[in-house]
């Protein structure tokens, strides 16, 4: 910089930009890199929440099982749970958001590039302490959902379980805040970083998805945070918020936990549907079918999803007018969902349709979420829910949401931008081996779920007596959970493959529509050598077609207005060349430091306030750092 | 061509459903609550179940076979030209936004009716029971019953007659369920929660704790077990009577035996010193069918077996091993064993308690 004149040197130095090596990874703040921390962390974070479905289908094989005792058992399902929601279709989708926001809005990063970076740290560190717990003495075991006052209770009968549930409540606090700030960031970078041209209109639908889940995240986490905080002075200060016999109310957890809870089924599937709008125009030839539609009825569901939590708790009584009130809010949110679909289907429909892989998976998520949704409306029948509810009813119904759904759609989204990621495409062959397997081994595991629910199958069961019914599914349920399994590997061999034999994507593999399609594959760095002007929703496609009166697509001449033209580079500050130029915000080392202090206060409150006074000082010294390290190096 | 491709295609579908739907139905589930309904809010949850099942049914057909048409047919094949460009159409939009919207708007009303329906109200010519959770059992006290009967895991009701619950539970939620004959319901501290059913047919079904109680959860069963007034009058006629006395030099020595032990901290005898809270009332004891929170037969094997191994049986219990050889945890370490047979005793005093 012209102005960097000064010879005093600062208190804190910036580690150099580099792009090599370990150091690079940890001091980066560019989005598109901690894009690909999140994702390989949640995918890792996914391996072992699989492993332990794995387990919890072993048990269940047959009646009185033993792979697990009762005490493992209950840990793994917590485990599962709260691994799947919070380390992996969250931060799996935080991902997405990531690289992606800035590539379609045409921006070069995110509003706030080092609280990014502190995001992912905070993320990452959360698990870290949540899973440190099995070697701790022991893991969460109380369910995602954690009711009190089982999860205050410190001896369960004759067994002490003296620190499961604080690992519950204290890692739940820290990976809600690095979601709070990151949906923050991102909230910010939609609003004001778009490139020009880019109305709110003009928005692709994945953005709009992301915005409306960062808001969700900004005002459902705090809900859960306090929830949390009550229960950890329940546990570690003796208060008794939720413990009825001292003036609490165990009901209040509940209002509390779902009034986030269900906020949080949003949050899990959004993104997912925000990918699926992007898959299928893209390869049906054809735009998204009412657009506006699909955008208002994504925030409907936002909006509605704040008045829909006591459907969670229809037997908790409640009596018959909360009852009856929650249950014509939960019909009526299947409405909006109900729109979209319809909406991807017209898309679909009269165009030009082609079965790469991530197409087949976004045709799963719309055939699965159907299913799961038409199960959604029959939770709404109160008097029938009091059966349902509690049973494997209920969980066929919520995997086919967030694994029929979310899952096929984030893997779907992993299909379509890896190689704008990458520069080389995933195989289609082994793609397509990956869908049918995933497809056929989720519906047979879960499938039969739904009759093992009506036959009265309790859910978090370590175990049941043979003569239920219940054997011959639980068996076919296994053996589609280890299919499920073998697919994930062949997704695994497929990367690993492609990242010497995958076919080069170059800028535009799909045809694509948004302009994230126009800059290299991968990106640079600076993800624009010039930041395109935005003239028309799916800016891109507009380059490259036009429609006819008929509405006939003509492509555009080569050598005219063409998205493949070659890019002009028009260098902000041209002191390097060759793009490098482009202001950028250096790598830091104080996000990670700032974040190594939140676990530590966490442990702290388990073991002894004096850890928790030295990660205090850590978090201060690193947000001390990240205030006055200078701008850029 | 096509529409015989789409056949080859939906044919297996609907016949593989049958078949899944059909193995479902075959099979014998003490606790499905599809079929065999016996009592009357069961069959009225079951009732608005049915059609909505069946409309639910139509939609998924009437989607999925839509998608996967739309997918065949619009498939890319050589040839095809390129799609005309439809950005959306309002008729349509509007179409099916009102069509969902009305037929939730018609499940809503019986909904709301059958919710209001099923609420329980206290009444009249009802048989009244408070119903107590523990980790991981269930206590019955029959209010009204002079001497009251207080009974555990087996709930005895007469036919035809309507039962209002009153429900709590001492430590965590659990949920009171028994689907044949009714929904289920939280069992909350601090809160009495309702619950009212009428059973109609006699018989006995099964049913467990549904709300997640930590270890036993899995091991929180219970049974109910209806029986005609004449039948249900009698039990009530037994389950008042004094325990019986053991008269057999056997169960003499094991009623010794449980009186000089820890046994009587936590059960309650009547009539005898043993007056503890925390397990469940064994005065009639030999009457229940089940033990243990419905997980295993009363049968003097099994009896014995528990004493021996209690919470290699049943993860969790407060109640020691008192076999010898068990190691037992904190805070029952120290605590002296009970030899094989002194228990064996003590099984044939509380398989005397009819």
């Amino acid at each position: 910089m012209a102005t960097a004149t000064v010879t005093r040197q600062p208190l804190f130095s910036r580690p150099r930009s580099s792009h090599k090596g370990v150091w690079s990874w940890i001091t980066t703040v560019d989005h598109k890199r901690i894009g690909v921390l999140y994702g390989f962390t949640a995918f890792a974070f996914f391996l072992i929440g699989g492993f332990e479905a794995l387990l919890i289908r072993a048990q269940l094989a047959r009646p009185n099982g033993h792979v697990l005792n009762a005490n493992q058992y209950d840990q793994v399902f917590t485990m599962h749970g709260l691994t799947m929601i919070f380390l992996v279709v969250m931060p799996l989708s935080a991902a997405f958001f990531n690289y992606l926001i800035p590539l379609m809005i045409g921006a070069r990063d995110v509003a706030f590039p080092r609280l990014n970076a502190f995001s992912y740290w905070v993320f990452l560190f959360g698990g870290l302490f949540l899973y440190s717990s099995f070697l701790l003495g022991g893991a969460p075991n109380g369910g995602w959902f954690g009711y009190a006052p089982l999860s205050v209770q410190k001896v369960t009968g004759s067994v002490p379980f003296a620190h499961n549930m604080d690992y519950y409540a204290i890692g739940l606090i820290i990976l809600g805040i690095a979601s709070t700030v990151s949906a923050v960031n991102l909230v910010v970078t939609i609003i004001n970083m778009r490139a020009p041209g880019m109305s709110f209109f003009r928005m692709p639908v994945f953005i709009w998805m992301a915005l409306v889940v960062q808001l969700l995240l900004v005002f459902a986490l705090p809900i859960v945070t306090i929830a949390l905080f009550l229960l950890l002075f329940d546990r570690i200060l003796g208060t008794s918020f939720y413990i009825a016999s001292n003036g609490g109310d165990p009901v209040l957890w509940q209002h509390l936990f779902w009034l986030f809870g269900h906020p949080e089924v949003y949050i899990l599937v959004l993104p997912a549907m925000g990918i699926v709008s992007e898959i299928l125009p893209t390869f049906s030839r054809k735009p998204l079918f009412g657009y506006p539609v699909v955008v208002l009825s994504g925030i409907a569901i936002g909006f509605m999803g704040f008045g829909v939590w006591a459907h969670h708790m229809f037997a908790t009584g409640l009596g018959p007018v909360a009852n009856s009130a929650f249950a014509v809010s939960t019909m009526f949110i299947a409405v909006p969902t109900g729109v979209k679909i319809f909406n991807w289907l017209a898309t679909m429909w009269g165009g030009r349709l082609r079965f790469d892989p991530p197409m087949l998976f976004a045709i799963g998520f719309v055939t699965m979420f159907v299913i799961g949704g038409l199960s959604g409306v029959t939770h709404a029948l109160v008097p029938h829910d009091y059966q349902q509810t509690d049973t494997y009813y209920v969980v066929a119904h919520f995997h086919y949401v967030l694994f029929g759904g979310a899952i096929f759609g984030l893997f779907g989204g992993i299909y379509y931008w890896w190689p704008k990621i990458y520069g080389r495409k995933l195989s289609g062959k082994l793609g397509k081996w990956h869908f049918w397997l995933m497809l056929i081994g989720f519906n047979v595991t879960f499938g039969p779920f739904h009759i093992l629910g009506l036959q009265g199958m309790p859910r978090r069961i370590y175990t049941y007596a043979p003569g239920m019914g219940w054997d011959f599914w639980n068996m076919v349920s296994t053996v589609g959970s280890f299919m499920i399994a073998g697919s994930i590997l062949v997704f695994i061999y497929n990367a690993w493959h492609s990242r010497k034999y995958g076919e080069i994507a170059g800028n535009d593999p799909w045809d694509a529509r948004t302009i994230e399609w126009m800059t290299s594959s991968p990106p640079p760095e600076h993800n624009f050598d010039q930041i395109p002007v935005v003239h028309a929703l799916d800016d891109f496609w507009h380059k490259k077609y036009v429609e006819d009166k008929g509405g006939k697509l003509v492509p555009v001449p080569a050598g005219g207005e063409n998205g493949h033209s070659e890019q002009a580079p028009e260098h902000e500050a041209g002191e390097h060349g060759g793009g490098h130029g482009i202001h950028l915000p250096s790598p830091s080392y104080m996000p990670i430091l700032a974040a190594v202090g939140l676990p530590l206060i966490g442990y702290g409150l388990i073991y002894g306030f004096y850890i928790s006074i030295v990660g205090g000082l850590i978090l201060l010294g690193g947000l001390y750092g990240w205030a006055f390290e200078p701008g850029t190096e | 061509m096509e529409r015989r491709k789409l056949g080859r295609l939906v044919r297996p579908a609907i016949i593989l459903s049958l078949v899944f739907l059909g193995t479902a139905c075959a099979a014998h589930a003490p606790q499905d609550y599809l079929k065999n309904l016996a009592g009357s809010e069961a069959r009225k949850a079951n009732n608005l179940f049915v059609p909505v099942f069946w409309i639910a049914a139509f939609v998924f057909f009437l989607v999925e076979g839509l998608i996967v048409f739309a997918a065949v047919k619009f498939r890319d094949r050589a040839g095809r030209d390129e799609p005309k460009q439809i950005h959306g159409n309002s008729a349509l939009e509007l179409t099916w936004t009102a069509i969902p919207a009305l037929i939730l708007a018609v499940v809503a009303v019986p909904t709301v009716l059958t919710i209001f329906s099923v609420a329980a109200k206290p009444g009249p010519n009802q048989v009244k029971i408070h119903v107590v959770g523990h980790q991981w059992w269930w206590e019955y006290q029959y209010l009204g019953t002079t001497p009251e009967v207080i009974t555990a895991n087996e709930l005895v009701l007469p036919v035809n007659k309507p039962a209002y619950f009153t429900l709590d539970s001492v430590d965590v939620i659990h949920s009171f369920w028994v689907p044949k004959l009714a929904g289920k319901q939280d069992v909350v501290p601090g809160r009495t929660n309702t619950l009212e059913f009428t059973p109609f047919e006699t018989g006995e079904y099964y049913g467990q704790c549904t709300e997640y109680c930590s270890l036993s959860h899995a091991n929180m069963r219970l049974r109910v077990i209806v029986k005609t007034q004449a039948d249900y009058d009698t039990w009530i006629r037994e389950q008042q009577a004094p325990p019986v006395q053991p008269a057999t030099p056997d169960a003499q020595q094991g009623q010794q035996i449980f009186m000089s032990n820890i046994c009587i901290t936590c059960h309650t005898i009547a009539g005898t010193q043993a007056q503890g809270q925390l397990g469940p009332n064994l005065t009639h004891f030999a009457s229940r069918g089940t033990f243990a929170g419905s997980m295993f037969d009363n049968t003097p094997a099994n009896v014995d077996r528990w004493i021996h191994e209690t919470s290699l049986l049943k993860p969790g219990v407060i109640m020691p091993r008192f076999g010898c050889g068990q190691t037992n945890e904190p805070p029952y370490a120290s605590m002296k064993c009970i030899s094989d047979s002194d228990i064996q005793a003590v099984v044939a005093y509380l398989e005397s308690l009819k």
